[in-house]
């Protein structure tokens, strides 16, 4: 199942600078650990010590929340969209 | 509400306004006794504070500490060249009052904290938050809930914005609800190391400021419930899905944050967080002699390699940014004594409390970075 992933600006440095990732995956949790094995910096960022997701990363699959799905086992159709969508706090002072 | 009356001048001033009939002579009214408080005077704060005088909003207050910088000046368009070193509370009041000498323009020049927060939200219709870190946003947010005030949110950082409507007695989430903890220090970088694209927080300025004009006129669908994200590169804007979360500790059904809190330790930032001491410091003036003395130090830079470009300090030995340094420690020498630098000292300072875990002992990290070897030492090297 090829999906689409976009990563966001603040990622990009710990992905080769790429913008998106196609991967094969069944479901939201092999696609994130696929996308750690191409790009192992990007792990620590997304997730933590105890291997969970990191609280201030969020990922959505299409325009909807995987907390609100089925998390990690949410199932990917081919040709879906998953956005990884990271906390930002500037505003520019 | 609508009793209050408009003069004919300001009929004049807001006559396109007026001739739209889902604003017209009763959303006039409203804006004109709407207030909005503006958390920042910065990159948002300045297209936020410029559209909302012009539209009419009868009362805006301005809450900022800072003063303006010539490096502001990129984005911050309330600001200008002639009031570069004054507050930017002040200069912007006198901006919006030139453009629209009807509204009234409060300043606050304190920085916004838990002892007075909820004092400086309470007067006003809506709070809008247009600030630059995590504990300023945790707890705008928290206040505002408190308060059962509508909090409109944009972040940016690069090429990318994000904007929403907070507004739980709305039915909608908070900022917890979105992301229930902050990211500890040093792992996102902040706009002053990451940069920002000058006209980014035009554009989610604007649409805060638009956010802000619809709840108080209640005209058209806010973004409650929805995170508008831009990609400026890419030219695209997305919309995702916001649930409000039912177990929030703000705003959930059993809250258990009811007062604010301490958010610099909440988002982990303590005074003492760094173990390096006055041992491991070396100042520009001090590095610049021994530069020209036979103990000369290896002087390793951890930036980036496009900030190389912009400025160096001469005689580095080597470039190795400092998000890459951990896997690159086996090209340094734990034998040689070593300064490291970045820009301000502050990631350089990372990298030597890394550095020493790893086993470096000899090292010392640059006071002040690049940008007081400018000033000290070198005003040859341009300081950005």
């Amino acid at each position: 199942m090829a999906v689409t992933i976009t990563i966001p600006t603040a990622l990009r440095q710990y992905a080769a600078g790429k913008a998106t990732v196609v991967l094969e995956a069944d479901n939201v949790g092999a696609l994130l650990r696929g996308l750690v094995e191409q790009h192992p910096t990007l792990g620590k960022h997304l997730f933590g010590e105890d291997g969970r997701l990191r609280s201030f990363v969020n990922v959505y699959v299409g325009d909807e929340d995987i907390r609100y799905l089925a998390g990690e086992a949410t199932p990917l159709q081919a040709g879906e969209t998953v956005s990884i969508i990271p906390a930002i706090a500037g505003g520019t002072r | 509400m609508s009793n209050i009356a408009l003069s004919n001048e300001e009929i004049r001033r807001y006559s396109r306004h007026l001739i739209m009939p889902e604003v017209g002579m009763a959303g006039q009214r409203r804006l004109k006794q709407g207030s909005v408080l503006l958390i920042g005077s910065g990159g948002l704060g300045s297209p936020l504070a410029l559209y909302l005088a012009a539209a009419g909003v009868g009362h805006i207050g301005l809450v900022d500490f800072d003063v303006v910088d010539e490096s502001n000046l990129q984005r911050q368009i309330v600001h200008g060249t002639a009031t570069v070193g004054k507050p930017k509370t002040a200069s912007a009041q006198a901006r919006m009052h030139d453009l629209n000498p009807f509204v009234e323009v409060t300043t606050y020049e304190t920085q916004i904290t838990s002892a007075n927060a909820l004092e400086l939200l309470q007067p006003y219709d809506v709070i809008i938050d247009g600030t630059d870190n995590f504990p300023t946003r945790y707890l705008t947010n928290d206040a505002s809930v408190l308060l059962g005030k509508p909090n409109v949110y944009g972040s940016i950082f690069r090429f990318e914005g994000q904007a929403t409507v907070f507004s739980p007695k709305d039915g909608g989430p908070c900022y917890r609800c979105l992301y229930p903890e902050p990211p500890p220090p040093g792992l996102v970088p902040s706009c002053a190391e990451g940069g920002v694209l000058g006209v980014l927080p035009g554009v989610i300025g604007t649409i805060q400021a638009t956010e802000a004009i619809k709840l108080i006129t209640g005209i058209g669908e806010t973004l409650v419930g929805r995170l508008m994200l831009y990609d400026a590169l890419a030219m695209r804007f997305r919309e995702l899905k916001l649930r409000r979360n039912p177990a929030c500790p703000v705003c959930g059904d059993h809250p258990t944050v009811t007062t604010l809190i301490d958010y610099d330790q909440f988002c982990g930032i303590f005074p003492e967080s760094s173990t390096l001491g006055s041992q491991d410091a070396i100042t520009p003036v001090e590095l610049a002699a021994l530069l020209q003395s036979d103990e000369r130090p290896y002087l390793l830079d951890v930036r980036n390699p496009y900030e190389v470009e912009i400025a160096t300090i001469p005689g580095t030995d080597k470039l190795i940014p400092v998000d890459q340094l951990q896997e690159r420690l086996n090209e340094l020498d734990t034998a040689l004594e070593m300064v490291v630098y970045c820009r301000s000292g502050v990631r350089s300072g990372r990298a030597v409390e890394l550095l020493k875990s790893a086993g470096f002992r000899k090292l010392k990290n640059l006071t002040g970075g690049i940008l007081r070897w400018s000033s000290d030492v070198d005003a040859s090297v341009p300081r950005y």
